[in-house]
């Protein structure tokens, strides 16, 4: 039995390593600036649990090989343990772990304790059951009044929109996320009923959404395409479907579509839309 | 029975009369739970086990008050539309009425370790009554409240008020039927050690609790009136 | 004092009355299978429910006949809907969690040996004990209403007429919520969508009652513990498993008053008209909502959390005592660094009051907590690698017998560090950009505090069944449930890792709508099978467990050569547990394979000098004898 289990024990550890190993299910590709040091960052960690994970496997199914009662007449090795060896380990693991922590925060510290830099491009986001809304700025460079007791889905004015507000004249509110490549995107996150969370794989970014609460986060894409934007968060029944896309465009196709009156904005978003194919999975 | 029981002893839990009284190990023996009694006969029973067990269930409700109290501070601070109001006046009489009880449940444990039987019940009443008294006193809180109009949804500071009140004097209700039971008991007989060493403990594990809730009262009392 | 007296020696006399004897037992020993019982009705539940979810994902919109006539509303022509699939994700979650992981490991197995395992003749508060089993019941009955109250029309309907709030009968299985219950969504009633009506309430009024019957036996456990140790009986000499019910204990006396307040202020929200949780200005399905201004969703979520971490070690600690325990008992050696064990029980235990924040992350709170979080959250790795090199280090050199309890012991060590590790990654901030509530996640909490556990429990059951029905549970049986299961586990949630790596999202009832997620096809229905065939295995477990009780081989009183009181004394236990005699303690808890000794295991009760050198068990530093330390 001992043999068996021990052998099982190294099966399960290759298959789970090898799993990793090749690649085969893996992080979709990255198109943020932040995102290939996230992967390295995995890579780091990942290769860290890797060898503790099957250290401590290939060790347990080698104990259990080899100290199985052969029924002779030989008693196991008596032994409370090992004051000086509990050190060793404890010493060890806690630096190791530790390391990791501290590496694992500089990506997050990047983003997160720092305001958008100069420059950066200010999307509002408002998610609700169970789609999105983008508010754009226009060409005024400032967001139109909202307020909840303007909000009025049958009326499509899903942001509550003040039109009364001249900042309002010129913004757009649109059901997908467009943004230019290679420039920092300020999204502040916000929303009208519970909570979601913003999810694009290929950027390497979540955020939940808070009603009550207007989150500001930036990041800057690094390749134009389109890709699928998930919430995150379970929202209610359709939470699996709240989907949206995120379309990444060049500065000057960018430039020239957030120039657009809300109408012609919709209709140019569109054809951009069906002109970017999704990555190939 | 058991037959691989070995180094076992007898218990002794027949009655043990009389003998001077004495209070149970110090409830972390150091060499495990071998309890013994005046005459070095061995124990099964400490009476410890209520003064620890009140102990533990203060840690509990503490926490719980800790956790509403943290509500109640990040509430305050995350809008606006929190308003304070003015506190019913009557709520320093129970306040007072509650550090009194304090004082006289005090009394009665003492009564009761001097063997003083007769105080130790009157005593106990009179908490009991004191207790009483402060739970209608915070009821007449709330009525006044609900007379002018305050009530627990029309602001957090009185979904608060109400919560922390309820919640206060649900657990002091509690206590006032644990002091009913030991004035139930304080008709018996002593008769045996166990039964004495069980008396002081509920009586003390009472005490504890009771003195809990006081303080319980003070710190919130504090909290609604003088947080922001 | 006429009725103390009489209580004593009532003590020691068992009850006779079938009703006091078998329900309203006041006897450690019955409430613990009580609660074994609970938790095995329990996961059956929980369990059929993961397998409808797993069809549901594998072949979504399949007809499937029975399912429609099973529930008309939540799954009409035998095709689930979306909500029917979250409301049974809630459930799961829910029972798993609070009914099986709690109430087996720490009220089952500890109510059960803890007393006797320090040689006590029972709890310190029988009638306490006996209440938060009861308690626990109802609030399983409460949440099973839940179910009903959300799908079934009649039962809703009768629900409703308790108030608006009640309102139900959504054809759904249940509350919609995960069953970490985020408001707004819980808090805002039936506005909210389907599934947030009256089951939510009694969502949490069950857990509010499950929380109260938790903390009566907390309250239990650290007194009995603290004061009720027999003689001899230090806390050093005390059997792991000991240490970790004490820790559990302690976790749970601490964490359940802030669920439990949480639920209270949850609960006002939704049926008084409090906003603590809810904000102003929402606007849900079409309509602004009146009345709630300036909650704090995010309170909600310290709350729930501050409970909820600790609640993962409430679930797996007791595990790690008996694996610990029965590692050594097995490998006829004594644990590896008994002291280390101990310290690294507790140290896990209190760290996991100060890492809640790790599952907050990208919940809104501030980026600077989330890093001291962060950073703390990967330092709780250090006692749990301790707590692996020790059952190595038990291990080695050892003379292993390889039952059943030992392989799911053995179980329990390789899937704790399966589960474990990937802690590594999921507690960095940076990494949690990518990973928050994907499969990534499932797969690190199911493995480590769901599987593991499981096997904690399984290993115990193996191992204290013949102590507590006086038979032996079947070996073959046995091994053919643990190979199946062992091998069945890892093939269901090793491929969940992958699901996380492309970054498959948690709660979707459906992957259709995504492209990214089309890669994962082959993996979602292969994790089906697996699982369909390790569930379907648990039958041999259930029938091994009540065929055994009465038709299984004879047990002795210490069929495992093991060293502890619970097998210094009669099988089943007599309703004192030691025939009105105190044992006393001369030893540590794991003398095994002492040179010298007559045989390879020294009882606890064997007194010094009695074919042992005096003091053997001292020799050796860490652990051992308390006595030197």
């Amino acid at each position: 039995m001992g043999r068996v289990l021990g052998l099982a024990i190294w099966i399960i550890t290759l298959a789970s390593v090898g799993m990793f190993v090749t690649k085969h299910w893996w992080f979709p590709e990255s198109i943020s600036e932040h995102g290939p040091l996230v992967d390295r960052q995995f890579t780091i960690t990942i290769v860290v649990c890797g060898i503790a994970f099957t250290a401590a496997q290939v060790g347990l199914g080698w104990v259990v090989w080899k100290y199985r009662d052969t029924s002779s007449a030989l008693r196991a090795t008596y032994s409370h343990g090992n004051n000086r060896l509990e050190v060793v380990w404890t010493v060890v693991t806690a630096v190791i772990f530790i390391s990791l922590a501290v590496m694992g925060q500089r990506v997050w510290a990047s983003l997160h304790l720092h305001a958008a830099p100069v420059g950066s491009y200010t999307i509002e986001v408002v998610a609700q059951q169970f789609s999105w809304n983008f508010h754009y700025h226009g060409k005024d460079g400032a967001f139109g009044r909202t307020d909840p007791k303007l909000i009025d889905d049958s009326a499509l004015n899903y942001v509550g929109l003040d039109d009364t507000d001249p900042n309002a004249k010129d913004d757009s509110v649109v059901s997908t996320l467009v943004v230019p490549v290679n420039r920092p995107v300020e999204l502040i996150l916000k929303s009208k009923d519970v909570t979601h969370s913003f999810f694009v794989p290929q950027l390497r970014f979540k955020q939940d959404l808070v009603p009550g609460m207007a989150i500001p986060v930036h990041f800057t894409v690094t390749k134009t395409g389109k890709y699928e934007l998930a919430c995150a968060e379970l929202c209610g029944m359709n939470h699996y479907k709240m989907k949206s896309y995120m379309l990444v465009l060049p500065e000057n196709e960018f430039s020239e579509l957030v120039a657009l009156p809300q109408d012609k904005f919709q209709a140019r978003k569109d054809e951009l839309l069906n002109k970017y194919q999704l990555p190939q999975y | 029975m058991a037959v691989t029981v070995t180094g076992t002893e007898r218990v002794i839990d027949t009655t043990v009369g009389g003998g001077p009284r004495f209070r149970g190990g110090d409830g972390f023996p150091k060499n495990g739970g071998g309890r013994h009694g005046p005459g070095g006969e061995s124990l099964r029973f400490s009476a410890d086990r209520y003064r620890i067990g009140v102990w533990v269930a203060i840690a509990s409700i503490l926490m719980l008050f800790v956790a509403l109290t943290s509500a109640y501070i990040v509430r305050s601070a995350s809008s606006n539309d929190w308003q304070r109001i003015a506190m019913p006046k009557v709520l320093w009489l129970s306040t007072a009425l509650i550090l009194i009880s304090s004082v006289t449940m005090e009394v009665s444990r003492r009564s009761l370790k001097q063997q003083r039987d007769a105080g130790y019940g009157r005593w106990l009443m009179i908490t009991v009554a004191l207790g009483l008294a402060f739970l209608a006193s915070q009821i007449l809180a709330w009525r006044q409240l609900v007379r002018q109009g305050v009530y627990m949804a029309s602001n957090p500071y009185n979904s608060f008020f109400y919560l922390f009140t309820a919640a206060h004097g649900l657990h002091l209700l509690g206590g006032i039927l644990a002091l009913g039971y030991l004035l139930l008991r304080t008709t018996s007989k002593r008769s045996t050690v166990e039964g004495e060493l069980r008396r002081a403990g509920a009586a003390d594990a009472a005490t504890i609790y009771w003195h809990f809730m006081d303080g319980l009262w003070v710190a919130l009392f504090f909290l609604l009136s003088f947080w922001k | 004092m006429a009725e103390a007296t009489h209580e004593v020696v009532h003590r020691h006399e068992p009850p006779t009355s079938f009703i006091r004897k078998y329900i309203f037992s006041l006897d450690h020993k019955v409430i613990g299978i009580q609660y074994i019982l609970l938790a095995l009705t329990a996961v059956v539940v929980g369990l059929v429910m993961s397998i409808l979810m797993r069809m549901n994902l594998s072949w979504p919109g399949t007809h499937w006949p029975i399912m429609g006539t099973l529930f008309p509303t939540g799954a009409p022509g035998g095709i689930m809907s979306p909500e029917f699939y979250l409301s049974l994700v809630t459930m799961h979650g829910t029972i798993m969690v609070f009914f099986v992981l709690t109430t087996a490991p720490q009220g089952g197995f500890g109510n059960y040996f803890l007393p006797i395992q320090i040689g006590a003749d029972d709890m310190a508060f029988p009638v306490l004990n006996m209440m938060s089993f009861w308690i626990t019941f109802v609030g399983f009955v409460v949440l099973l209403l839940a179910i009903f109250a959300e799908g079934n029309v009649t039962i809703g309907a009768w629900f409703s007429k308790l108030g608006e709030s009640f309102a139900a009968g959504s054809g759904t299985v249940g509350p919609i919520g995960g069953w970490t219950g985020y408001p707004p969504l819980s808090a805002l009633g039936k506005v909210a969508g389907p599934g947030q009506g009256a089951g939510v309430n009694l969502w949490i009024i069950s857990i509010a009652i499950f929380c109260v019957g938790s903390l009566l036996g907390a309250l239990n456990f650290i007194t009995t513990l603290i004061n009720m140790r027999t003689k001899g009986m230090t806390l050093m000499r005390m059997p792991l498993t000991c240490w970790a019910w004490f820790t559990t204990a302690i976790l749970a006396l601490l964490s359940f008053p802030v669920l439990l307040a949480g639920g209270i202020l949850l609960l006002l929200d939704r049926v008084a008209g409090t906003s603590f949780f809810i904000p102003g200005g929402l606007y849900v399905s079409g309509s602004l909502v009146p009345l709630h201004t300036g909650g704090s969703p995010l309170l909600w979520q310290h709350l729930f959390w501050f409970f909820g971490h600790p609640e993962v070690y409430i679930a797996i600690l007791p595990g790690m005592g008996a694996t610990s325990h029965i590692l050594s008992t097995f490998a006829r050696k004594p644990v590896f660094g008994y002291r280390a064990m101990v310290f690294a029980i507790f140290a896990i235990g209190m760290l996991g009051f100060f890492v809640w924040g790790h599952h907050m992350f990208i919940s809104g709170m501030s980026p600077y907590s989330a890093i001291a979080f962060s950073v703390l959250t990967l330092s709780i790795g250090v006692p749990s690698a301790i707590k692996t090199f020790n059952w190595l280090g038990t291990l080695w050199g050892a003379k292993i017998r390889f039952t059943t309890p030992m392989l799911f012991a053995i179980g329990f060590v390789s899937l704790f560090v399966a589960g474990g590790i990937t802690g590594l990654v999921l507690g960095q901030t940076s990494l949690d950009f990518f990973f928050h509530d994907t499969y990534f996640v499932t797969a690190h909490f199911h493995l480590v505090m769901g599987v593991a556990s499981i096997f904690g429990m399984f290993a115990a059951t193996y191992f204290w069944f013949p102590k507590m029905f006086g038979r032996m549970m079947s070996e073959s049986l046995g091994k053919l449930h643990f190979w199946v299961t062992f091998i069945g586990v890892y093939a269901i949630f090793v491929p969940f890792h992958a699901m996380g790596m492309v970054g498959m999202p948690r709660r979707y009832a459906n992957f259709g709508e995504y492209e990214f997620l089309k890669s994962t096809h082959s993996l979602v229905q292969f994790v089906t099978i697996a699982a369909i065939i390790t569930a379907a295995i648990q039958i041999v477990f259930y029938f091994n467990f009540f065929w055994s009780m009465f038709k299984g081989k004879k047990a002795s009183d210490n069929p495992w050569d093991a060293t502890t009181l619970e097998w210094s004394t009669a099988t089943p236990p007599p309703h004192d547990n030691f025939a009105g005699v105190v044992p006393e303690v001369y030893r540590g808890p794991y003398e095994f394979s002492v040179p010298g000794a007559a045989k390879d295991f020294i009882m606890q009760t064997e007194p010094e000098g009695d074919g042992v050198a005096p003091g053997l068990g001292d020799a050796s530093g860490n652990g051992g004898n308390g006595d030197r330390h």
